[in-house]
């Protein structure tokens, strides 16, 4: 925390004369400005993509993961035997909190889209449903399967499993792309500024001669490149996270229907990642631009 | 001060000083002759570390050039003020900011020090000039303000490489008048000259020693310059 007080305290504090011991650089300043901004956009967007995956992620993971279904295929003779004695096996399955038979009713609901509401599934031989609710970890699907191909062979298990997996697994990587993009961004952040500070100092090589004639230190030297730059980093950054944050702001949230990513939109305290990003910024700035300092000002003579 | 013990400089395979054998003392006043490149200003550079001797040894108040860091190297030069032939300026910065730049950048810039710089500006005769841009100077004016930024921070030794070379007569003895004063306050000072006149009037008010090169060595010049 000291340090980073110290870093502030250097970039932040007012040193007019070895601000201006460094000839005004033009343009090179405003594109330097804008490619922070334009990378602090970048980032914003990759963080609330890694957000919205992760949530993404937890909903699947949660939706269903509580219940499972039993389906019941048997001959009209067979198929009230056999859906009773997979209720009298749920009964004594651990991690089964409660279990029923849907009703005729909830099944034509179910059958509808394809079938139509008219449908007689009173005189069908259509297979039972049995909704289990489950109560924890000590569940286990396989288990339960085992135990129901050996005393009730036409039921068939659904833990949710085979459909939610892929889906969640998907989620996470959708997660770990928006985490490698930030990588990616920062890389080529910290590129740009190394090569433009590089530049920098190099096309004011007659300034650092005069400079270390009169006696000046080279933290001195590096110091007044390194100011300049982190400030350049942080001002791009303030503006591109400002702008991504608004375009966020007026993306669909996860309630509105129109969500089709299920809202991008940052919500509650990740919203604070997104204020460090300019503070961030300044820092890559600041060491970026004091590594490339100091080399370059190793090779000159 | 700054001693010279079989120092020799040799570039692109030539050997351009040679054995050079010198030790300059505190509040003496030096010139360094030589015809047109002789090595003069070769030899002010290893006095201002700015070349390192390619054999022998350079000392700069007790320090061997040699074992000394570029943070070193920024500490001597505090102790030794020069005035270069081209001056050397920061063009964006005013002949005010320039001549302040050593006081800037060795974290001396007070208040005190500003008083002092402004009655520096006076004593150079450059106080209207203070707010103007170093290529809006001329050579006369550019030689003062290099002098004044080589004394600002109150150097033990002051090196001059042709101090006088763009300057007309009236502007050389003026220079050279406020060179004798520095000496007078005990400051060391080497100047590297060819202008017989003006080492002839400094000899004429000062206990000035002439150095010069000659075949790559350097010898001490008799009186009858």
């Amino acid at each position: 925390m000291t340090s980073l007080a110290v870093l502030l305290r250097q970039v932040f504090s007012s040193d007019g004369h070895r601000d201006r011991v460094v000839p005004p650089t033009g343009y090179t300043s405003i594109l330097t400005t804008a490619t922070s901004g334009i990378m602090a956009f970048l980032t914003v967007f990759a963080l609330a993509l890694s957000f919205a995956a992760d949530r993404l992620g937890e909903r699947w993971s949660d939706a269903l993961s509580d219940s499972a279904t039993i389906r019941i295929s048997a001959s009209a003779q067979e198929q009230d035997a056999q859906v009773e004695r997979v209720m009298e096996i749920l009964t004594t399955t651990q991690g089964v909190k409660s279990a029923r038979v849907l009703s005729d009713e909830e099944q034509r609901m179910i059958l509808a889209p394809w079938f139509g509401t008219d449908l007689p599934i009173e005189r069908l031989n259509i297979p039972r449903v049995i909704d289990v609710t489950l109560n924890g970890e000590d569940f286990s699907a396989k288990g339960l399967a085992l135990r129901l191909r050996a005393e009730a062979p036409a039921a068939m298990l659904d833990d949710h499993g085979r459909w939610r997996m892929p889906l969640v697994k998907a989620a996470n990587r959708l997660k770990v792309l928006g985490w490698v993009s930030m990588i990616l961004i920062v890389v080529a952040l910290v590129s740009m500024i190394t090569l433009a500070a590089r530049a920098a100092l190099s096309a004011n090589a007659q300034v650092i001669r005069v400079l270390r004639l009169i006696g000046a230190q080279d933290s001195y030297i590096a110091t007044a490149f390194v100011r300049r730059f982190s400030v350049r980093a942080f001002v791009g950054a303030v503006v591109g996270t400002v702008f991504a944050s608004l375009v966020l702001f007026l993306l669909p949230s996860a309630e509105d229907p129109a969500g089709i990513l299920t809202g991008l939109r940052i919500q509650g305290v990740e919203w604070l990642w997104i204020l460090v990003l300019p503070l961030f910024s300044m820092c890559i700035g600041f060491f970026a631009t004091r590594r490339a300092a100091l080399i370059v000002l190793g090779e000159l003579t | 001060m700054i001693e010279l013990d079989q120092a020799a400089y040799s570039y692109g395979g030539g050997e351009l000083l040679s054995d050079m054998t010198l030790s300059i003392a505190k509040g003496s006043f030096y010139f360094l002759t030589g015809p047109s490149g002789a090595g003069k200003t070769t030899l002010l550079k290893m006095c201002y570390a700015d070349l390192v001797p390619t054999a022998g040894n350079v000392r700069l108040f007790g320090q061997n050039l040699r074992n000394m860091t570029r943070d070193d190297i920024a500490t001597v030069r505090r102790r030794i003020g020069v005035v270069h032939q081209d001056c050397q300026f920061l063009d964006h910065l005013s002949v005010l900011e320039n001549i302040a730049l050593p006081l800037v950048v060795s974290g001396q810039d007070k208040l005190a020090d500003r008083a002092n710089l402004k009655e520096l500006l006076a004593w150079v005769g450059l106080s209207k000039r203070a707010n103007a841009l170093p290529p809006e100077l001329s050579g006369g004016e550019r030689q003062r303000a290099a002098l004044a930024r080589a004394i600002i921070l109150s150097p033990d030794v002051i090196l001059a490489d042709e101090p006088t070379g763009n300057v007309d007569w009236d502007m050389s003895q003026r220079l050279l008048q406020l060179l004798i004063e520095l000496n007078k306050m005990g400051k060391t000072i080497l100047i590297a000259s060819h202008d017989l006149g003006l080492i002839r009037t400094a000899k004429s008010q000062v206990q000035a020693r002439v150095l010069r090169i000659y075949n790559r060595r350097i010898q001490l010049a008799g009186a009858n310059l």
